[in-house]
């Protein structure tokens, strides 16, 4: 395995992380959300400031960015899912544009459009992560770990329940059940699991600074989702391994760089249509109909 | 006997028309009570009303002596009065079983923190969950179907369905919106016997009936809504016997 594909490797956890937790929410919940890229941003610059101010661990970092993720979608899920599901659309939106500006803003605590540098590599109980295989490690437990939470949740009871709402909010309520308060839950989990993928991503690249988490991230990470399969857990994660080798396999096409980049986006935007059109239900599709006695 | 649910003076307008106007009537304990009357009567507004969808301009709603009125559906639910409505809204894409595990109470399997903290005491309650809801089907008619897509069930066992999943609730008090429209007359025969066997495990039944023959086979007591007005009420001979009701009722 060379290094380059081991990069590619740690690219596609710390997106199929967004991915999948992003997921929770769009095709599990049916709730739209444009914030995950502030989301990620605010795993990665929450793990990042408390590694390079208190010296916090890679574990640590993970709590923190984890419970800061949760708080931010928290603080926009509570007042607009009381409104309708609808309006969450519109307060992520806001949430993404105000984190951004936050990031380049608060100079103090971000260091503004200048980034932080200098963000330890993760030391695990005594296993320094260096190479970039070691942090395919990494990536992969993070990945599993979220796969898993999002497993749990979506095969249970609870998950029963987000079914439910998605298929009819009425007859949710008139068996008893909150919805909102539903829905607040998943949006805090989703953002949770979301940051620890900026996590990963802070102390993988070691450098955090504001352009890698604008509203086009958000974007992209709703395509990786729609792209795979929003109707499967693992759909997301497909759609990461195959939207992120798209620009590395750009790039053995003879292009000059400065072709490249709006190429590459040309060539997201006619994906995004043409699944549309082809197939909705993305890569993975859906599950089998479930025949259960 | 105290009354198990009593409506005092419900009134509701929408817009310039008045749909309920100072209802009052008692629904008595293990008993199934029809309400009756012609269209646009007011009778799924009143059931709007009780399960928190609507909320009254006045009058009460009063539950084992609470006032339902003010809370959410969700809460109206918890508290013991469950629905179903006109158009079914089963969960359409979930089976025949998930259907009624909803309607049980899972509150182990419902909390995220428990999933993971508690999976011993989550997988207990699930196994209790399905195990009733798989008792609530039997009851039904519907075990045989239980994996199936609740989407792939026939119109009348659809209905059923709608009932099943408020049967396996733990709510004492069963609003059945229009439980026989739509059926033809082997459903009917079919359907009867199981709605006047709801009361056997000690629920209380408050249903809507369009029709004046069924709503005597159905009910114990009949409640006679007539413009958003309880025009009469007693025992169901009384009222479809009584030729002025029928009169308003058939228009002839």
């Amino acid at each position: 395995m060379s290094a380059y594909i081991a990069h590619y490797l740690v690219m596609v956890g710390v997106y199929g992380i967004l991915a999948i937790s992003l997921n929770l929410l769009v095709g599990y919940s049916g709730i739209f959300s444009m914030a995950h890229a502030a989301v990620y941003g605010i795993g990665a610059y929450a793990s990042a400031i408390v590694a390079l101010n208190l010296g916090m661990g890679f574990w640590g970092g993970l709590v923190v960015a984890g419970a800061t993720g949760a708080l931010a979608s928290a603080l926009i899920a509570i007042p607009s899912l009381r409104v309708a599901g609808d309006y969450y659309i519109v307060a992520s939106f806001g949430l993404q544009t105000v984190i951004v500006t936050v990031f380049s803003e608060w100079t103090s605590l971000t260091n503004g459009h200048a980034g932080l540098p200098g963000i330890p590599r993760p030391n695990l109980a005594g296993w320094q992560i260096d190479t970039p295989f070691e942090y395919v490690g990494l990536a992969v437990v993070l990945t599993a770990f979220t796969y898993l939470v999002c497993r749990r949740i979506t095969h249970s009871a609870f998950g029963r329940v987000l079914q439910a709402i998605r298929d009819d909010e009425i007859a949710a309520q008139a068996m008893g059940r909150n919805v909102v308060r539903v829905k607040i839950v998943v949006a805090i989990v989703s953002s949770a699991l979301g940051a620890l993928g900026g996590s990963l991503y802070a102390h993988y690249i070691t450098y955090v600074n504001p352009s890698s988490f604008q509203l086009h991230e958000s974007i992209f990470i709703m395509s990786l989702v729609i792209l795979g399969g929003s109707e499967r857990l693992a759909g997301p994660l497909v759609g990461a391994f195959i939207l992120l080798a798209i620009p590395e396999a750009l790039k053995f096409l003879a292009i000059p760089d400065s072709v490249a980049a709006p190429m590459r986006q040309i060539f997201y935007g006619a994906l995004l249509v043409a699944f549309m059109f082809l197939r909705p239900e993305g890569i993975l599709g859906r599950e089998k109909a479930k025949v259960k006695s | 006997m105290t009354p198990l649910l009593s409506l005092r003076d419900l009134s509701k307008s929408f817009g310039g028309i008045q749909a309920v106007r100072g209802c009052s009537f008692d629904v008595a304990p293990g008993l199934i009570t029809g309400l009756i009357g012609p269209n646009g009567a007011g009778k799924t507004t009143v059931f709007n009303m009780i399960t928190g969808f609507l909320s009254p301009d006045t009058g009460s709603i009063r539950f084992r002596g609470e006032e339902l009125r003010g809370l959410a559906p969700h809460q109206i639910e918890r508290r013991g009065v469950a629905r179903t409505f006109q158009h079914l809204r089963l969960w359409q894409k979930m089976t025949v079983l998930e259907n009624v595990i909803v309607g049980c109470r899972t509150p182990l399997g419902e909390n995220v923190l428990a999933l993971f903290l508690r999976a011993g005491a989550v997988a207990a309650e699930e196994a209790v969950a399905r195990e009733h809801a798989m008792q609530v089907l039997e009851f039904f008619g519907l075990a045989d179907r239980a994996g199936e897509l609740a989407e792939s069930l026939a119109y009348p066992e659809q209905k059923l369905l709608s009932m099943a999943r408020i049967y396996a609730s733990p709510a004492e008090v069963l609003l059945l919106d229009e439980p026989t429209s739509g059926l033809d007359s082997e459903w009917l025969r079919r359907l009867v016997p199981i709605v006047r066997r709801l009361t056997e495990s000690g629920k209380t039944v408050l249903l809507i009936e369009h029709n004046m023959e069924l709503v005597a086979e159905l009910s114990d007591e009949v409640v006679f809504l007539h413009q958003g007005e309880v025009i009469s009420r007693g025992k169901p001979a009384e009222i479809t016997g009584d030729p002025a009701l029928n009169e308003i009722y058939f228009g002839v």
